[in-house]
C-alpha cells in the first residue's frame, strides 16, 4: 500500500469508481423509477428531476393496479410472502439434509461416495427446462403440483447441491486432528460434529445458506410451471405488470425494489461472515 | 496404570504398507519412546492405539482388554498431538476441560481439575485466552494439560515438543519426566529427537519403514545399536563410520587405520576378512601425542564448541573425515597436524552388506569381569 505512487492511486480510484457505477447505477435508476409515474419514466429525454410519487408502492400494497383500461387485482404482496416462505423453507430443508451429508462426504471416503456427490452436483448442470416437462407429469400423478411441498422439493435441485459442495469444502478444511482430539477426550462422533465441526464450519455454512437463498429467491422457471397464482413467488408474479394496456414500469420498479430488499439486506448483514468464512483455512490449531 | 499390547499390526494406505506386522508390549507404568525418522509410521501407530485409525490386521490390547474395535471415546486414553490440535473456537479452559465434560462431572469438579493441571503446567493465567492468543509454548502446554487432566491410565504423546522453540524444548525435556512420573500413567511418547528419547524413555523402540528395528533401554541402544542406521540416528555428533576389513594377528582382531593397527578386543577372530563398517563414536577418539603407541596422524580442519563438549573435524592421511569429541575446556589442537588415538573397546563393527551389528564376543562376561 505504501509503495503506491500518486498516479497509481488516482487510477485505482478511477477504476473502483467505474466498477461501482457500473454495478450500482441500474439499482439506483430502478430506485428512482419506483417513485415515478409511467409518463415521467417514458418521457424523452429522461430526467432525474421529477416530483416523486408513492402511487406505485400504494398500488402494490393495496393490490389494486390502476390502468387506462380500469382497475386490476394484483397479488404482489402475496407473491412476496410466497417468495420469502419458499426460499426460507427450501434453504432450511437443504441445510438439514445437506450439512450432515457434506460432513459425511468430507470425512468418510466410502465406496461410491465421490459418485454420489458428483451426481448431486450434476443436478446443477442440467438445464431446468430439460427436467421440467417430466417433472410436471410426475407432480400431477403425485398430486404435488401447485403445493408448497412440491415447490420446496423441486427447489432442492437448486439449494442442496450448492450447500453440499460448499460446506463439504469447509468441513475438509478443518484439521482432522482437532476432531480426533475431541473424540479421544471421550465425546461421541455426534457430539464432535455438533461441538467442533459445526461451529468451525459455521461461517461457511452461513455463506452457503445465503447463496442458496439468493438462488432460490431468483428462481423463475420452476415456479412458473409448477405453481398457480396463489403459490407463485415475486419472480413469476412480476409478469402481472405486463397488462393489456401496457407495461407498468413504475410498479415493476417498485416491485423490484421491494423484492431485492430482503436479499440485499441479508447479503449486507452476512458480509462479515462471508469474509470470515473465506479466511477459515488460515486459523488452524 | 495399564499395559498396552500391539499384536501383529498391519496398516496399509492404498498399496503402501505403513505398519508391517508390528508387535510391541508396553509394561504397566512404563515410559516407552517410539523413536524413528519421519515416515516411519510412529504417528500412525499412536493414532491406532488412540482408536482414530483402524488397523487392517492385528489386535490392540489396552489393560489386557481387546480394544481393536472399540471407538476412540471409550478407550480412556489421553493424547497430545504434534500440531496441538486445540479447538480454535474454545478458550484454553474449555480446551483443557473437554475430557472432563465428556464424563458429565459437576462444574466445580471440572473447574478444580482444570485449575490443578493448569497450575502444574504454569498456564493458569491464560485460561480465558483462545488458542489464537496463546504463544506456541502456551499452546503446547494447553495441549498437554488437555491430555493429562482426565488422569488417563494410558497417555499418548505425539512429538509434543516438535513445534516449540529450542529453549522451551529444553525446559520441557527437564520438566516432563517429573510430570509424567507424577501422573503414574503408562506413556507412549513419539519423537524424532534422540536426546528426547534418551532423556524420557524407560525403553526406546526404534522404528523405521513401518517396523520396529530395536527395543531396549537408552543405554542398550546407545551401546549396542542393532544396525548402522540406528547408530547414525543415536548420537550427536554423528558416529564416525569407516569401511574396514578386520584382520587377525596373534593378539586378536585388529583394523588398520592410516596404516596404524587398532585392536578390537571385543571381537572374535571370525570377523577377520569380512567387509565391515567400523563405527566409532566421537567420544571414543581422543587426541594423543605423536609418540604414543597407536597414534594416528590427522589434520585438524575445524573446531565447534557445543556447550559441554568441543567437536573437532579432522582429516586422516587418506582424506577421510573424522569427528572427535572432548569435554569442553580440555586442551586440544586447533589447527594443523595432530594425532589421535582410538579406543578399540568402544568400537562397533557392522556387516557392510546387511548393516547389522556384528556380535561381540562374550560381551556380557567381559562386562561383569570389568565390574568385578
Amino acid at each position: 500500500m505504501e509503495t503506491m505512487s500518486p498516479l497509481e492511486r488516482v487510477l485505482r480510484g478511477l477504476a473502483l469508481t467505474l466498477v461501482v457505477v457500473f454495478f450500482m447505477f441500474p439499482i439506483f435508476w430502478i430506485f428512482l423509477m419506483s417513485f415515478q409515474t409511467n409518463e415521467t419514466i417514458l418521457a424523452i429525454p429522461p430526467s432525474i428531476v421529477f416530483s416523486p410519487t408513492l402511487s406505485n408502492y400504494a398500488a402494490l400494497i393495496t393490490g389494486k393496479l390502476q390502468t387506462a383500461a380500469g382497475t386490476l387485482d394484483i397479488a404482489f404482496m402475496r407473491n412476496l410472502g410466497n417468495s420469502i416462505f419458499l426460499s426460507v423453507a427450501s434453504v432450511a430443508v437443504a441445510l438439514v439434509l445437506g450439512v450432515p451429508a457434506a460432513y459425511a462426504f468430507a470425512r468418510h471416503k466410502f465406496k461410491g461416495s465421490e459418485d454420489i456427490a458428483f451426481t448431486l452436483l450434476s443436478f446443477r448442470f442440467a438445464p431446468p427446462l430439460l427436467v421440467l416437462l417430466p417433472l410436471t407429469q410426475y407432480f400431477q400423478w403425485l398430486g404435488l403440483s401447485n403445493t408448497y411441498f412440491g415447490l420446496i422439493w423441486v427447489y432442492q435441485l437448486i439449494c442442496l447441491p450448492l450447500i453440499l459442495w460448499i460446506v463439504r469444502g469447509y468441513f475438509e478444511d478443518i484439521s482432522a486432528d482437532v476432531e480426533y482430539a475431541y473424540r479421544i477426550a471421550g465425546h461421541s462422533w455426534f457430539a464432535t460434529f455438533r461441538k467442533i465441526a459445526l461451529p468451525l464450519a459455521g461461517p461457511g455454512i452461513a455463506a452457503a445458506g445465503l447463496l442458496a437463498f439468493i438462488f432460490a429467491w431468483n428462481n423463475f422457471v420452476f415456479a412458473l410451471v409448477l405453481a398457480s397464482a396463489d403459490k407463485q413467488p415475486v419472480t413469476v408474479g412480476a409478469l402481472a405488470f405486463v397488462t393489456s394496456s401496457g407495461i407498468q414500469y413504475g410498479q415493476i420498479a417498485a416491485a423490484i425494489v421491494l423484492s431485492v430488499t430482503p436479499t440485499l439486506a441479508l447479503a449486507l448483514y452476512a458480509q462479515r461472515y462471508l469474509v470470515e468464512g473465506l479466511s477459515l483455512g488460515a486459523v488452524k490449531g | 496404570m495399564t499395559t498396552l499390547q500391539l499384536k501383529n499390526i498391519v496398516k496399509r494406505y492404498k498399496s503402501q504398507t505403513v505398519l508391517d506386522d508390528l508387535t510391541l508390549d508396553v509394561a504397566d507404568g512404563e515410559r516407552l519412546v517410539l523413536f524413528g525418522p519421519s515416515g516411519a509410521g510412529k504417528t500412525v501407530l499412536l493414532r491406532l492405539v488412540a482408536g482414530v485409525i483402524e488397523p487392517d490386521e492385528g489386535r490392540v490390547l489396552i489393560g489386557g482388554e481387546d480394544m481393536t474395535d472399540v471407538d476412540a471415546e471409550h478407550r480412556g486414553v489421553g493424547m497430545a498431538f504434534q500440531n496441538f490440535a486445540l479447538f480454535p473456537h474454545m478458550s484454553a479452559f474449555d480446551n483443557i476441560a473437554s475430557p472432563l465434560t465428556a464424563t458429565r462431572s459437576s462444574k466445580e469438579k471440572i473447574a478444580a481439575g482444570v485449575q490443578k493441571v493448569a497450575k502444574l503446567l504454569k498456564i493458569d493465567h491464560v485460561l480465558t485466552h483462545h488458542p489464537k492468543a496463546l504463544s506456541n509454548g502456551q499452546k503446547q502446554r494447553t495441549a498437554l494439560a488437555r491430555a493429562l487432566v482426565g488422569s488417563p491410565p494410558l497417555l499418548l504423546l505425539d512429538d509434543p515438543l516438535r513445534n516449540v522453540d529450542a529453549k522451551l524444548r529444553f525446559e520441557m525435556r527437564l520438566e516432563l519426566p517429573r510430570l509424567l512420573a507424577a501422573q503414574g500413567a503408562t506413556v507412549v511418547y513419539v519423537t524424532q529427537d534422540y536426546k528426547e528419547a534418551m532423556a524420557l524413555g524407560d525403553r526406546i523402540a526404534v522404528m523405521a519403514a513401518g517396523r520396529i528395528r530395536q527395543v531396549g533401554t537408552p543405554q542398550e541402544i546407545y551401546n549396542a545399536p542393532a544396525d548402522i542406521e540406528i547408530a547414525r540416528l543415536f548420537g550427536d555428533p554423528t558416529i564416525n563410520l569407516l569401511d574396514v576389513v578386520p584382520q587377525r594377528s596373534g593378539e586378536g582382531v585388529f583394523v588398520e587405520l592410516s596404516n596404524v593397527r587398532v585392536r578390537l578386543a571385543d571381537y572374535d577372530a571370525d570377523v577377520a576378512g569380512k567387509e565391515c563398517v567400523l563405527g566409532l563414536r566421537p567420544e571414543a577418539i581422543s587426541f594423543a601425542d605423536a609418540v604414543a603407541p597407536g597414534a594416528i596422524p590427522v589434520t585438524v580442519e575445524a573446531e565447534t564448541p557445543l556447550n559441554e563438549k568441543t567437536v573437532t573435524l579432522a582429516l586422516t592421511a587418506r582424506g577421510r573425515e573424522i569427528l572427535v569429541s572432548r569435554p569442553a575446556g580440555t586442551p586440544g589442537p586447533v589447527a594443523g597436524p595432530a594425532h589421535i588415538a582410538v579406543n578399540g573397546t568402544q568400537a562397533f563393527l557392522f556387516d557392510k552388506t546387511s548393516g547389522a551389528l556384528l556380535p561381540r564376543a562374550d560381551l556380557a562376561a567381559k562386562r561383569s569381569g570389568e565390574a568385578a
